[in-house]
C-alpha cells in the first residue's frame, strides 16, 4: 500500500478527514522552508503538498505567485526541492509528500529523470496543474508506471460527461477545486461542496480532498464533515509572508507562526465530525 | 473567397497545411497544457470553431467585415525606392498597416468576435503587448457591443501610451499587470487567471497564433487572408509566385498568416525574423527559436526562452509586440522540419530600418515590421534582380514614435 493510501486508510478508521497543507519549496528561504516542512507532521498535517516554484504560475493567485518568486529569488531549484524531500524522509517515513506545480520545470529536466529522482527522494504523488487528461502521455502514465500517484484536479467546470476522463488515470486522491478561479480567492458554500463531493463519490472510490479558499479552522471543520481531506494553501503562505521583515527576511517567529496556524486547523478538523 | 481557397488546397495528401493533429500538435509542439477548469472551455471553443469553419454563412460574414470594416484586400505595394537602393530582389510590401486599427491584428479579432457572438459569450478579455491587439480587440468589442477587458504589462503601458488611450476611448478597461516582467507574458498569465475565474460568460480573444489548441490553428486561419490575398495579387502583378516571403515573429500571427497559404510551394522560401534585442549572445533578446529550446507555457509546447531549470526567462525587444519568450507552435514545427528559415534583427537594426523606410518609402513601419525590413535589407542584395521578395508590413509605426525618438535622443 502506498503512503497516500495507507494514510487515508488509517484516517478512515479514525473517522476523521485529513489536513493537507501546502507550502512553496524554498519560501521564504531554503533553510526556513526546510524547518517549515519538517515540522508539519508534528503540527498536525496529515499530507504535505510542496509547491515547485515556477516563474509563471497561471492558476495561482497573488499569494502563491509571490511565494514562488520569493523562493526563486532565494535560490530554489528543482534539485533543492528534491533535496528538501530527501531530508524530510530521513526522519519521517510515513507522511505522504505530494509535489505540486507546473509542467515546464519537469519537462526541462526530462520526465523520466524527474520521476526517478522524485521517487528516490520519497515523493508519493504529483499534482501538475497544466496537464489535463488530454496530455496523460506526457507525465501521468509514466508517473503511474514509476509508482508515483498522479492526483488530478476536478473543478466546477468538470461536468458529468467529462468526469470519467478526469478519473480514468487518477490515483492517490481526487483534488476537488471548489471554485472556478485561481488559488486563494473565493470560497464555495458548504452546500455546493457537499453536492460536488456526492457527485464525485458516486463516480470514484478514491478519497476526495477539497481546497481553494479555505483559511480558517471553522471553514476547515465544515469541509472536514463533507470530504476526506481539507487542503489549506494560500492561508499558510500568507502566514509566511506576514512574518517577513520589511527587507523580506524571515523573522524568528515565522516557523512557529505557520505551525501554530496548522495546529489550529488540525484541531478543528480532528473534532469536526464529533460535533456534527 | 479567402477561406475557400485555403480549404480547397489544404486537402492535398502530404500537405504541410493539414496540421495540427487531433491533439492539437504540430510535431512535438502545440497541445493543450491548461488547467482542468479551462479544459471544458477549450473543447467547447474547438467544437464551435469546427462548426463555424465549415459554415458558408460564417465565411460570408467574415468576408463582409474584412471588406467594409477593415478595408481589405490590403494592397501589395512595389517598394521601388528600397528595391533600387538595395540593388537585389524586387521588394513588395503587403500593406497590413493600412487596415483599420493599423495592423494585421484586426483580421483575427473579427474572426474571433464573430465566433464569440455565435457562442453567446457576453464578455471579451484579451492580452496585449504593443497594444495593437488590444486596440483591435477593443475596436471589435465596441462595434459588437460587448464589454472588453484588456490586460497589459505595466512596462508596455509605459512605452505604448497612445494605444492605451485608444483602448480607453474605445470603451475597454485596460488593467495594468504588475507581476513578473510586466510585459506580454505576464499579461497573458493574468488573462488566463481572469478566464479561469469567469468561465461562464467570458471569451478569451488571444491575439497571436499561440496558446492551447485550437487557438494557434484558429488564429492562423483568420490571418491566412494575408497570404491568400498576396498569392492572388502577386500572380496578377508578376505572373508567378514570390521567391521569398519575410515576416517578423513574436508569437507569429502575421508570419503564419502570410506563410501558410504557401507552405506547399517548396520554391517559396519562408523567412521568419525574430527579435534579437541587444543581440542573441547577450541573453537580452526575444528570439525563442534561435535562443530558446522547447518548453511548456501558456497552454502550448514550443520554443521558449528559459533557464536550465525550466524557469521562463524575461524576453527583451525594443518592440513590445515581439517582447515575448515564446513563439507559436506551428512556427516551431516549421523550423524543426526546415520549411521555414529563422533569422533575427537587433533593436538597432530595426531602428535603422524604421528610419530607412520612413525616408525612402514615406511609410512609418511598426517596430515589429521594422525587424522584417531589417532582415530584408540584409537579404535582398544577395538575391538576383528578377527575384521577388514579399515582406509583411504588419503594422504602422505611429504608436512607436516615442520609442524611436528616445532612441535618437529626441524628446517629444
Amino acid at each position: 500500500m502506498s503512503r497516500i493510501a495507507r494514510r487515508f486508510h488509517d484516517l478512515k478508521a479514525e473517522d476523521r478527514a485529513a489536513l493537507v497543507t501546502f507550502l512553496v519549496a524554498g519560501d521564504p528561504d531554503l533553510e526556513t522552508s526546510q524547518a517549515l516542512i519538517d515540522g508539519l507532521p508534528a503540527s498536525g498535517a496529515d499530507l504535505i503538498e510542496i509547491g515547485m516554484p515556477f516563474t509563471d504560475p497561471m492558476a495561482d493567485g497573488p499569494a502563491i505567485q509571490a511565494a514562488g518568486l520569493r523562493a526563486l529569488a532565494a535560490g530554489a531549484t528543482m534539485d533543492r526541492t528534491l533535496e528538501m524531500v530527501r531530508r524530510f524522509r530521513d526522519t519521517d517515513k510515513v507522511t505522504p509528500i505530494v509535489l505540486m506545480g507546473y509542467y515546464n520545470p519537469i519537462w526541462a529536466r526530462g520526465p523520466e529523470r524527474f520521476l526517478a529522482e522524485a521517487g528516490a527522494a520519497g515523493v508519493d504523488g504529483l499534482i501538475i496543474v497544466d496537464l489535463p487528461p488530454e496530455e496523460d502521455e506526457e507525465l501521468c502514465l509514466p508517473a503511474r508506471a514509476a509508482g508515483i500517484d498522479f492526483i488530478r484536479l476536478a473543478t466546477p467546470t468538470t461536468d458529468s460527461a467529462r468526469l470519467p476522463a478526469v478519473l480514468l488515470n487518477s490515483s492517490g486522491f481526487i483534488y476537488y477545486v471548489s471554485v472556478a478561479g485561481i488559488t486563494g480567492q473565493k470560497r464555495a458554500t458548504a452546500e455546493v461542496i457537499g453536492q460536488a463531493v456526492r457527485r464525485l463519490r458516486a463516480a470514484t472510490d478514491l478519497p476526495i480532498a477539497v481546497g481553494f479558499g479555505i483559511r480558517e479552522p471553522e471553514q476547515a471543520a465544515e469541509v472536514a464533515r463533507l470530504a476526506d481531506a481539507v487542503v489549506v494553501g494560500s492561508a499558510l503562505v500568507d502566514s509566511v509572508a506576514a512574518s517577513l521583515d520589511p527587507s523580506g527576511q524571515a523573522q524568528p517567529e515565522l516557523v512557529r507562526a505557520v505551525h501554530s496556524r496548522v495546529e489550529r486547523l488540525a484541531a478543528a478538523i480532528r473534532t469536526a465530525r464529533q460535533q456534527s | 473567397m479567402t477561406a475557400e481557397t485555403a480549404s480547397s488546397t489544404s486537402a492535398r495528401p502530404n500537405s504541410l497545411r493539414q496540421g495540427p493533429d487531433a491533439r492539437g500538435r504540430f510535431g512535438i509542439h502545440g497541445g493543450r497544457f491548461v488547467a482542468e477548469t479551462l479544459m471544458p472551455l477549450i473543447l467547447e471553443l474547438e467544437r464551435a470553431y469546427e462548426i463555424a469553419k465549415k459554415d458558408d454563412r460564417f465565411k460570408a460574414e467574415l468576408d463582409y467585415w474584412f471588406k467594409d470594416y477593415v478595408g481589405r484586400p490590403s494592397p501589395l505595394y512595389f517598394a521601388e525606392p528600397l528595391t533600387n537602393v538595395l540593388g537585389g530582389a524586387r521588394i513588395y510590401f503587403k500593406r497590413e498597416e493600412l487596415n483599420h486599427t493599423g495592423a494585421h491584428k484586426i483580421n483575427n479579432c473579427l474572426g474571433q468576435i464573430l465566433l464569440a457572438q455565435r457562442m453567446g459569450k457576453k464578455r471579451i478579455i484579451a492580452e496585449t503587448g504593443a497594444g495593437q491587439h488590444g486596440v483591435a480587440t477593443a475596436t471589435v468589442a465596441a462595434r459588437f457591443g460587448l464589454p472588453c477587458v484588456v490586460y497589459m504589462g505595466e512596462t508596455d503601458i509605459e512605452r505604448q501610451k497612445p494605444n492605451v488611450f485608444r483602448m480607453r476611448l474605445l470603451g475597454a478597461e485596460v488593467i495594468p499587470v504588475k507581476s513578473g516582467s510586466r510585459t506580454l507574458k505576464d499579461a497573458m498569465n493574468e488573462a488566463l487567471r481572469d478566464w479561469v475565474t469567469n468561465v461562464e460568460d467570458t471569451f478569451y480573444l488571444i491575439g497571436t497564433a499561440a496558446g492551447p489548441h485550437p487557438y494557434p490553428a484558429m488564429v492562423r486561419d483568420f490571418q491566412s487572408v494575408i497570404g491568400n490575398e498576396t498569392r492572388e495579387q502577386i500572380l496578377a502583378k508578376e505572373g508567378r509566385l514570390p521567391d521569398v516571403l519575410v515576416a517578423a515573429i513574436g508569437g507569429g500571427s502575421n508570419a503564419i498568416g502570410l506563410f501558410h497559404p504557401f507552405l506547399d510551394d517548396p520554391e517559396v522560401r519562408l523567412v521568419a525574423v525574430e527579435a534579437a534585442g541587444h543581440g542573441i549572445e547577450t541573453g537580452k533578446h526575444a528570439a525563442a527559436i534561435a535562443g530558446g529550446r522547447p518548453g511548456v507555457l501558456h497552454g502550448q509546447r514550443s520554443y521558449l526562452i528559459q533557464d536550465d531549470d525550466g524557469q521562463v526567462a524575461e524576453a527583451h525587444s525594443i518592440s513590445a509586440g515581439l517582447d515575448y519568450p515564446g513563439v507559436g507552435p506551428e512556427h516551431a514545427w516549421l523550423a524543426d522540419i526546415g520549411r521555414m528559415e529563422v533569422t533575427a534583427a537587433t533593436d538597432d537594426e530595426a531602428l535603422a530600418a524604421f528610419q530607412t523606410t520612413a525616408k525612402l518609402e514615406g511609410i512609418l513601419p511598426a517596430l515589429e515590421s521594422a525587424h522584417a525590413i531589417a532582415a530584408t535589407i540584409k537579404l535582398a542584395p544577395q538575391l538576383a534582380k528578377d527575384q521577388i521578395l514579399v515582406l509583411n508590413l504588419s503594422g504602422r509605426g505611429d504608436k512607436d514614435i516615442f520609442t524611436v525618438a528616445s532612441s535618437m535622443g529626441v524628446e517629444l
